[in-house]
C-alpha cells in the first residue's frame, strides 16, 4: 500500500477548462481517488455535498448514527480491504464527534479521509453558528489536516489528501470544508504523478542494513520474530514474505494485537500473541532471545512490560517505514526503515541467495526450552458444565465459523483479549480492534465498514455488554442497510478489565464497575430489527451460536458468561517479562501484584 | 523511557518548512504534545518565492529525546528537512536582545561602561534610560543581562536564536 502511491499531487496548477462547483469538485476527485463507498452524516455546513451526492450514482453513501461510528466503519473498511476509509461529517459538532475516531486511526495507523463541514470563510473565527477550530482540534489527532479557503485548491487538496493518508505510515487526514468553497466554481485538476514537495517517505531499505541484518539473524542461537501492525500496512504479500521467511528460517515468531493472521496460527512456529496478555511463551521467547526481528511493531508499552527489563540479552533488528517508531522505547542495534513488504522481499532474496545455512542443532536446543515453556498451557482455564466460560463461548465461536471466511471485529476489554487468545486466524485483513486508543464502541462500527467492503463474508463483533453500549445507536445502520453482522457479546455484567485490575491492584474494591442496569439485549435486538439471542448455561451456547449463523439478518446473541473469570497470562503494567501471572493456582489470593510504578501505568 | 538517567543535552536544530498556515502551530503543537522542552525558538521567511520559512530551535533532552524530536519533526508533512547543528560540526549561533535601564547620575557612566565592553549599541537614549542592542551567543547576553539587573534594568526582549553550520555548505 505504501510502496504504491502513484498519485502524488501537487506542482504545477495544470487547470482543465471546465469549472465545476466545489461540492462537485470533491466527489470528481474521490471518483477519481477509486473511491465507492462513504460514510457520513449531514448538517448544515455540508448541504452543498449532499445535494451533489444526490445527483449522483458512483459513489455510494452510508448513513451512521453517529459521526464517531463513521470514523471506525471507515477504519474497519480501510483495515479489512487495504484501501483509504472516507468519512464525511458536518461543521462543530459533527467535527467533534468524529475526534475519538480520528485519534484511533491515527494510533493504529489506519489510512482514512475525512471530509469535514466548516462555516463560511468570511465567519471562521466569529464564533458562528456551529463553528468549531476543525483544524486546531484535530491537528494533534490527524496525520496532517488542510482548510481549503481557495476553491482552485480544492481538487489538489483531496489528492494530495489521499496520498498522505495512504503513503509511508498511513493515518488519518481532515480536510476542512468551508461552505462557500463547496458552492463556488473552480477549476478541477486530476491526480497527477508528482512528487510531493515535502512529504516523501522512505520506502525503500538499505540493502547494507538488509546484509548486516542477516548477519546477524544466521549467527542467532536463540532467535524471534515480532510482527506487528506494520506488516499488515505493508499488504498481504508482505504477510505472506513474513511466513515465508519463517519457514526458511524455522525461528520461532510472535504477533501483536495489531498483527494477528500475519502468520497463520496454525504455524507451529507461532508462538501467539506476545505482551501484556500475550502467551507465555511468547513473552519468555522474547525475554530470552539473543536476536530479535522486529518487523512493522513498535514496542508499544503493553508489549514491552517495564523497558529497563525487556529482553536484556539480545540484538535488535527493527524494520519500520516510520523513523520516529525506531529508538522511541526500545534502543535497537539495527534499524532498517523502509517498507516492510519490500524488506521482507530483499531478507528472503538475500537469504536464498547467500544461502544462509541455520544450524538446526542450536536452533533445536533453542525450540527445546521454548516447548517447555509452551507445555505451560498458559491459557487453559477452568471448565465447568453450567456457567459458560468467555474462552469457551470464543473457542466455539471459532469452531463453527472454520470453514466461513469470518472477519473479527471487538470492542475493548477482556472479551477482546479472549478473542485475541482463542480466536485463530490464518489470514491478515480479518481482524479488526482498537489497540493503540483502545477505544470502547469501535467494534460495531468497525463491523459495518468490513461487512460492506465484503459483503458475502460473515462478520462478528466480539462484544463486552459495556462497550457495546457505547456505539448501539449503529445497529439502525445495520436495520437500514441489511447488513447482516453477527454481535456476539460476552456479558459478564461488568467491565470485566476494570473489574480485574480493581482485584489485582485496587485490594477488590469495585469502584463503579457493575454493568448496573443493563437492557435486555434480545428486546433492544428486536427494538431495532434485528435477531435477539441467548444463552445462559453450555447447553444453549452450541444452539444459539448456531442460530446466530444461521440467521441471514444482523443479530445480537447475548452470551452470559462467568461474571468474575479474569484474563491470564497477565504482565502486570511495570512488570518485565519474565513476572508475568498466569492463571490461579498459580496465584494466591490477596496477593498484590501493584508496583508503585505499575499502579500509575495503564 | 530506556535512557532517562542518559545525560541532558542542549541542540540547536534548523527546520526549513512550507511556509503556510499552522506550520509552527504544528511544530509548538508537537513539543508541548510529547512533553518536549524549547529552549528558544525563532521562526521567519527566508525564501519568499517558494514560500520557505526557516525555523531555528533549542531543546534540552537525553540523546533518545533529541533523535526522537528530530524524527517527529522530520515526520510533519510540511517539514522540508531537518538538521541538528549541534551534532553536524561547528556552527555560529546568535541572538538579539533589546536591553532597556534606568540609569541616573553616576550609574550613567557605569551602565554605559560595561555596554561598551560588550559592544551593546546604544538605540534609545533619555535623561534617565538607555535601550541597548545587543547581538551575540545567548550566554554573552545572559551575562550582560545579569550585569544590568543590579545597575537598574527595567525590562529586556529576546528573539531567541538564529544559527547555522560553519562552511560554504548550504542548511
Ligand atoms: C485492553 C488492551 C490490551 C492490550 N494488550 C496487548 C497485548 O497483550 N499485546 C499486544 O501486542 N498489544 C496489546 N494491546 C495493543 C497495544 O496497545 C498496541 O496497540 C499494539 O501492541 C501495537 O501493535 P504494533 O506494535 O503491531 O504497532 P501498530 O500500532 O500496528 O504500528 C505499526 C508500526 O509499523 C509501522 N508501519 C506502518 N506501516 C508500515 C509499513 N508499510 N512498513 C513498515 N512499517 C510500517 C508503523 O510506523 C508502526 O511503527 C492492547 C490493547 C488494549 C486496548
Ligand atoms: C471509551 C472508553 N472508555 C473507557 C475505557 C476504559 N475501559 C477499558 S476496558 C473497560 C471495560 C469494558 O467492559 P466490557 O465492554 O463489558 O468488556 P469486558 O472487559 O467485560 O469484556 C473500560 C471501561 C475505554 N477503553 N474506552
Ligand atoms: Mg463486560
Amino acid at each position: 500500500m505504501s510502496t504504491a502511491s502513484p498519485s502524488a499531487p501537487t506542482g504545477t496548477e495544470q487547470t482543465s477548462t471546465a469549472t465545476l462547483k466545489g461540492a462537485e469538485i470533491v466527489l470528481k476527485a474521490l471518483v477519481d481517488q477509486g473511491v465507492d463507498v462513504i460514510f457520513g452524516y449531514p448538517g448544515g455546513a455540508v448541504l452543498p455535498l449532499y445535494d451533489a451526492l444526490f445527483q449522483q450514482n458512483q459513489i455510494r453513501h452510508i448513513l451512521v448514527r453517529h459521526e464517531q461510528a463513521a470514523v471506525h466503519a471507515a477504519e474497519g473498511y480501510a483495515r479489512s480491504t487495504g484501501k483509504v476509509g472516507v468519512v464525511l461529517v458536518t461543521s462543530g459538532p459533527g467535527a467533534t464527534n468524529a475526534v475519538t475516531g480520528l485519534t484511533d486511526a491515527l494510533m493504529d495507523s489506519v489510512p482514512i479521509v475525512c471530509l469535514c463541514g466548516q462555516v463560511p470563510t468570511h465567519l471562521i473565527g466569529n464564533d458562528a453558528f456551529q463553528e468549531a477550530d476543525t483544524t486546531g482540534i484535530t491537528r494533534p489527532c490527524t496525520k496532517h489536516n488542510y482548510l481549503v479557503k481557495n476553491v482552485d485548491k480544492l481538487a489538489r487538496t483531496v489528492h494530495e489528501a489521499f496520498y498522505v493518508a495512504r503513503s509511508g505510515r498511513p493515518g488519518p487526514v481532515v480536510i476542512d470544508l468551508p461552505k462557500d468553497i463547496l458552492v463556488s466554481e473552480g477549476a478541477y485538476l486530476p491526480p497527477q504523478e508528482i512528487a510531493h514537495r515535502t512529504y516523501r517517505p522512505r520506502t525503500e531499505p538499505d540493502l547494507a542494513a538488509i546484509d548486516a541484518a542477516i548477519d546477524l539473524l544466521e549467527t542467532a542461537k536463540r532467535p524471534i520474530i515480532y510482527a506487528g501492525g506494520g506488516v499488515i500496512n505493508a499488504g498481504p504479500e508482505a504477510s505472506r514474505l513474513l511466513t515465508e521467511l519463517v519457514e526458511l528460517s524455522g525461528f520461532p515468531c510472535t504477533l501483536t494485537l495489531m498483527g494477528l493472521g500475519i502468520l497463520p496460527a496454525s504455524d507451529p512456529r507461532y508462538l501467539g500473541m506476545v505482551g501484556m496478555h500475550g502467551t507465555y511463551e511468547a513473552n519468555l521467547t522474547m525475554h530470552g532471545c539473543d536476536v530479535m526481528l522486529a518487523v512493522g511493531a513498535r514496542f508499544d508499552d503493553r508489549v514491552t512490560g517495564r523497558t529497563d527489563a525487556f529482553s536484556p540479552g539480545s540484538k535488535k533488528i527493527q524494520i519500520d517505514i516510520d523513523p520516529s517508531s525506531v529508538n522511541k522505547n526500545i534502543r535497537v542495534d539495527l534499524a532498517i526503515i523502509g517498507d516492510a513488504g519490500r524488506a521482507l522481499e530483499l531478507l528472503v532474496q538475500r537469504w536464498k541467495a547467500r544461502k544462509v545455512k541455520i544450524d538446526r542443532e542450536v536452533i533445536g536446543r533453542w525450540w527445546e526450552q521454548i516447548e517447555c515453556w509452551r507445555a505451560v498451557n498458559c491459557l487453559a482455564y477452568a471448565k465447568t458444565d453450567e456457567v459458560i466460560k468467555p474462552q469457551y463461548a470464543i473457542e466455539r465461536l471459532y469452531q463453527m465459523t472454520r470453514d466461513r471466511d469470518v472477519y473479527i471485529t471487538t470492542e475493548v476489554g477482556q472479551h477482546q483479549m479472549w478473542a485475541a487468545q482463542f480466536f485463530r486466524f490464518d489470514k491478515p485483513n480479518h481482524w479488526m480492534t482498537s489497540g493503540g486508543l483502545g477505544t470502547m464502541g469501535y467494534g460495531l462500527p468497525a463491523a459495518y465498514g468490513v461487512q460492506i467492503a465484503h459483503p458475502d463474508a460473515l462478520v462478528v463483533d466480539i462484544a463486552g455488554e459495556a462497550s457495546i453500549l457505547m456505539n448501539i445507536q449503529e445497529m439502525a445502520t445495520l436495520k437500514q442497510y441489511r447488513l447482516p453482522v453477527k454481535v456476539f457479546i460476552l456479558n459478564n455484567q461488568y467491565m470485566g478489565m476494570v473489574r480485574q485490575w480493581q482485584e489485582l491492584m485496587h485490594g477488590g474494591r469495585y469502584s463503579e464497575s457493575y454493568s448496573d442496569s443493563l437492557p435486555d439485549f434480545v428486546k433492544l435486538a428486536e427494538a431495532f430489527g434485528a435477531t435477539g439471542l441467548r444463552a445462559t448455561n453450555m447447553s444453549e451456547l452450541d444452539d444459539v451460536i448456531r442460530k446466530m449463523l444461521d440467521t441471514p439478518g444482523p443479530v445480537i446473541a447475548d452470551i452470559c458468561v462467568d461474571q468474575l473469570e479474569n484474563c491470564f497470562p497477565m504482565i502486570p503494567s511495570g512488570a518485565a517479562h519474565n513476572e508475568v501471572l498466569l492463571a490461579p493456582p498459580d496465584r494466591k489470593a490477596g496477593d498484590s501484584f501493584a508496583s508503585e510504578d505499575g499502579m500509575v501505568l495503564v | 523511557m530506556a535512557d532517562k538517567t542518559a545525560p541532558q543535552e542542549r541542540h540547536t536544530i534548523a527546520v526549513l518548512v512550507d511556509n503556510e498556515p499552522g506550520v509552527l502551530a504544528r511544530v509548538i503543537g508537537l513539543f508541548s504534545g510529547r512533553g518536549y522542552n524549547i529552549e528558544s525558538l525563532t521562526v521567519a521567511e527566508v525564501d519568499r518565492e517558494v514560500g520557505l520559512s526557516r525555523i531555528n530551535l533549542v531543546t534540552i533532552g537525553t540523546p533518545m529525546v533529541i533523535e526522537q524530536i528530530k524524527a517527529q519533526l522530520d515526520r510533519l508533512v510540511p517539514v522540508h528537512s531537518v538538521r541538528d547543528l549541534t551534532e553536524n560540526g561547528p556552527h555560529v549561533e546568535r541572538e538579539l536582545a533589546l536591553i532597556k535601564v534606568y540609569a541616573i547620575g553616576e550609574n550613567r557612566a557605569e551602565t554605559l561602561r560595561l555596554a561598551e565592553i560588550f559592544r551593546a549599541r546604544v538605540v534609545d537614549t533619555t535623561a534617565e534610560s538607555f535601550i541597548f542592542e545587543l547581538t551575540g551567543p545567548a550566554d554573552k547576553l545572559d551575562t550582560f543581562i545579569g550585569l544590568m539587573r543590579p545597575l537598574g534594568l527595567v525590562e529586556h526582549a529576546r528573539t531567541g536564536a538564529a544559527a547555522m553550520s560553519r562552511g560554504k555548505e548550504p542548511f
